[in-house]
């Protein structure tokens, strides 16, 4: 099928680029772990207090990681106008951001499993026990993460003040990721850890719902 | 370079407007390009040529009119002026190639993979031979796996000319190709441009001012403020045409 | 000229029945006492401003499908006309809840959700502000205007659920629970007061956003020559 190959193509692509000069995915690392760290200092970090605050902050350092690793998304196509290239040459459009939010949700997980140990770490919650479910739960809010911060990141390149406009953009829309990943990573932090199917069934809805807006509106957020 | 296996195709714009806001880019834009003819454009700055050949490449819609392809195989139609259906992306792509001021590829990757990627996006069939067959018909072959950052405004141009002719085009579309060339440049880019004009490849090209390109059009027309004011096939030429006060 | 005036003089009326029904109709709350009539303010508010919010975003669809400006006109009138409506609601709930609580914010799941609500909008506005040329514009707006409408479901879902795992006091009690019928009277008819305001408000910026979009196209045209 032709979007499948031009998706797999595009995503060589982007994961080739960002192999090659590796800037968003330390940059992102190094943001998350500061933000780790600096939010320790707000609160008391024992053991139930983690529990209780840290879900929350982990999540919150994930979001606005992501809000600064997407703007490049569409941006760096700005430079020798590669996004027409790209739009004369694909035949499905959609294939781009296929490939762009693929590439993101991987980039965004591979900083959150690599944040994972330190957070475990600095704040004193049990992750190891829990391990298959935490990665679902941050696979599945990363995708959501990924897909409406592709898709908005398309508007912010063409946009004034774009720094700040992805972020304004992007938290407020991502509300239920933020609440419905929490939820889950709080029952999975639990001393008697269960999965809260509710939080991971909004997360599977926001999921398919923005999935599929992209589907239907891309080609709108790639027009001259 | 040849460009064989297609029936030569030409351009028709009829009646194409494009309006940004009040502004009005282009206007009432109609005429015809001959299959195999090779056109020059000349204008000012915002004349309207970058917009018109955006359009014919299919990259903007025009607010209204209508532009096609027509061949001896039949018309193909262009980017249509409505907006709604979802399947124009999927639309018949026509074989326009386009080389803008941009070089349209990335910097970040080497002459090799860009082709390769272009290539496998477009459905080149035999990519891999194809990719290697342009790098040496534009003298890129041992620079294949060098980075496009670290080529010369010269060798990036080939490149682009390389992605433009990757589906072997029966329209090339070229925006101020000669732009930041030096002398060497401007000449191969002209020997490349007669080579696919003399296989009755249509070019329609945008120039500032007279060169080494620009005479190797056989018709010229000129934009002034989005409208035509000047065309050879009524009679003015092509030299007047294209240094017509060159404000 | 006249119509105008006439509007507006039946909507007044409204909004004043809407009012004394809400003071002197309505009977007085058991627990709450006079302080819970704010209610009936609050919730036409609150349906009200998501009838605005529901008219942008269909006004966003036929935006990007057919392209034409009076879309763009409409769905900008609406989102600022719906963003009055939920800040009186924003409002209107701490009001409530302090004399009755004792503090100001209570992290209701409909309160809450409704900041979220008002919080997107105004995002959707500032955009507008951030994109110059008109037709990009209107359809970059359009476009996160559907996104951020759709979101709404999933926003007041995953709230509300999030509140139930922590129990709080939840304001005016929902609209379901326990109404004397002359209150839903009372509640239905303000609704429709709202209606009337949130139309003729919706009118008058429609009709300042249409003059304003052709002047920018006059004087577009005028610069070109």
């Amino acid at each position: 099928m032709s979007l499948l190959s031009s998706t797999t193509a595009l995503l060589g692509k982007e994961l080739r680029t960002e192999f090659r000069s590796r800037e968003l995915l330390t940059t992102t690392v190094v943001f998350i772990l500061m933000v780790i760290v600096l939010f320790s200092f707000t609160f008391d970090p024992t053991y139930n207090e983690s529990r209780r605050f840290g879900p929350g902050l982990l999540w919150l350092a994930f979001l606005f990681a992501a809000s600064l690793m997407l703007q490049p998304c569409f941006l760096r196509e700005q430079n020798n106008d590669t996004l027409s290239a790209l739009r004369l040459s694909v035949s499905d459009p959609f294939a781009i951001f296929l490939a762009k939010l693929v590439a993101n949700t991987l980039f965004l997980l591979f900083t959150e499993v690599l944040m994972l140990p330190v957070f475990a770490v600095l704040y004193n919650v049990p992750v190891l026990r829990v391990l298959p479910q935490l990665l679902l739960v941050f696979f599945l809010g990363s995708l959501g993460v990924s897909i409406a911060g592709t898709a908005l990141s398309a508007i912010s390149a063409q946009a004034r003040m774009r720094e700040l406009l992805l972020p304004l953009l992007l938290l407020p829309l991502l509300t239920p990721v933020l609440v419905s990943s929490t939820q889950v990573t709080v029952g999975l932090l639990d001393p008697a850890p269960f999965i809260e199917w509710k939080g991971i069934g909004f997360l599977l809805a926001f999921d398919v719902v923005f999935l599929t807006l992209l589907w239907l509106l891309g080609e709108y957020l790639l027009e001259e | 370079m040849t460009a064989r296996g297609f029936s030569p195709t030409g351009i028709r714009f009829e009646n194409i407007e494009k309006r940004y806001g009040g502004l009005a880019a282009l206007r009432r834009i109609r005429f015809e390009i001959t299959p195999g003819e090779c056109v020059a454009l000349a204008g000012r700055n915002g004349s309207g040529k970058t917009t018109l050949l955006r359009i014919a490449a299919g990259l903007v819609r025009p607010s209204s009119g209508e532009l096609t392809f027509p061949s001896a195989a039949g018309a193909v139609a262009g980017a249509p002026a409505s907006h709604a259906s979802k399947t124009d992306a999927l639309r018949s792509k026509v074989s326009a190639g386009f080389v803008a001021h941009a070089t349209m590829v990335y910097d970040e990757l080497t002459a090799e993979e860009n082709l390769l990627l272009f290539a496998r996006l477009q459905q080149t069939p035999n990519a891999v031979a194809r990719v290697e067959k342009l790098l040496h018909e534009v003298g890129l072959f041992d620079r294949r796996t060098s980075l496009v950052r670290t080529f010369s405004r010269g060798m990036r141009q080939r490149v682009a000319i390389a992605r433009a002719l990757l589906h072997e085009p029966s329209v090339l579309l070229l925006d101020e190709p000669s732009t930041g060339l030096d002398p060497q440049g401007v000449g191969w880019l002209a020997a490349t441009l007669r080579q696919l004009r003399d296989t009755n490849c249509t070019i329609l090209m945008s120039l500032h001012g007279e060169s080494e390109i620009s005479m190797l059009a056989t018709r010229a027309i000129r934009l002034d403020a989005g409208l035509i004011v000047a065309d050879t096939r009524t009679g003015a030429e092509v030299r007047s045409i294209l240094t017509f006060a060159d404000a | 000229m006249k119509k105008q005036v006439l509007a507006a003089a039946v909507v007044f009326f409204l909004v004043g029945a809407a009012a004394y029904g809400a003071f002197f109709v309505a009977p007085t709350e058991r627990t709450m006492g006079p302080i819970q009539r704010i209610f009936y303010l609050h919730v036409s508010s609150a349906w009200t401003g998501l009838t605005a919010f529901f008219i942008c975003f269909v006004a966003n669809v036929l935006y990007v499908i057919r392209r034409q400006p009076q879309w763009d006109w409409l769905s900008v009138s609406a989102a600022e006309v719906g963003l009055v409506f939920t800040s009186v609601v924003l409002v209107s709930g701490p009001i409530w809840a302090h004399p009755v609580w004792g503090i100001w914010w209570t992290w209701d799941w409909r309160l809450t959700s409704t900041l979220i609500l008002w919080l997107l909008y105004v995002c959707f506005l500032v955009l507008r502000t951030l994109v110059e040329e008109p037709e990009r514009r209107a359809l970059f707006s359009a476009l996160f205007g559907i996104f951020a409408f759709l979101d709404v479901p999933l926003v007041f879902g995953s709230i509300r659920w999030w509140r139930t795992q922590h129990p709080q006091p939840v304001i005016m009690g929902g609209p379901g629970s326990g109404l004397d019928p002359t209150m839903w009277w009372v509640t239905f008819f303000s609704w429709f007061a709202m209606l009337a305001l949130m139309t003729l408000l919706m009118r008058a910026r429609y009709v300042m956003e249409a003059a304003r979009g052709e002047l920018e196209m006059v004087r577009h045209e005028a610069e070109a020559v």
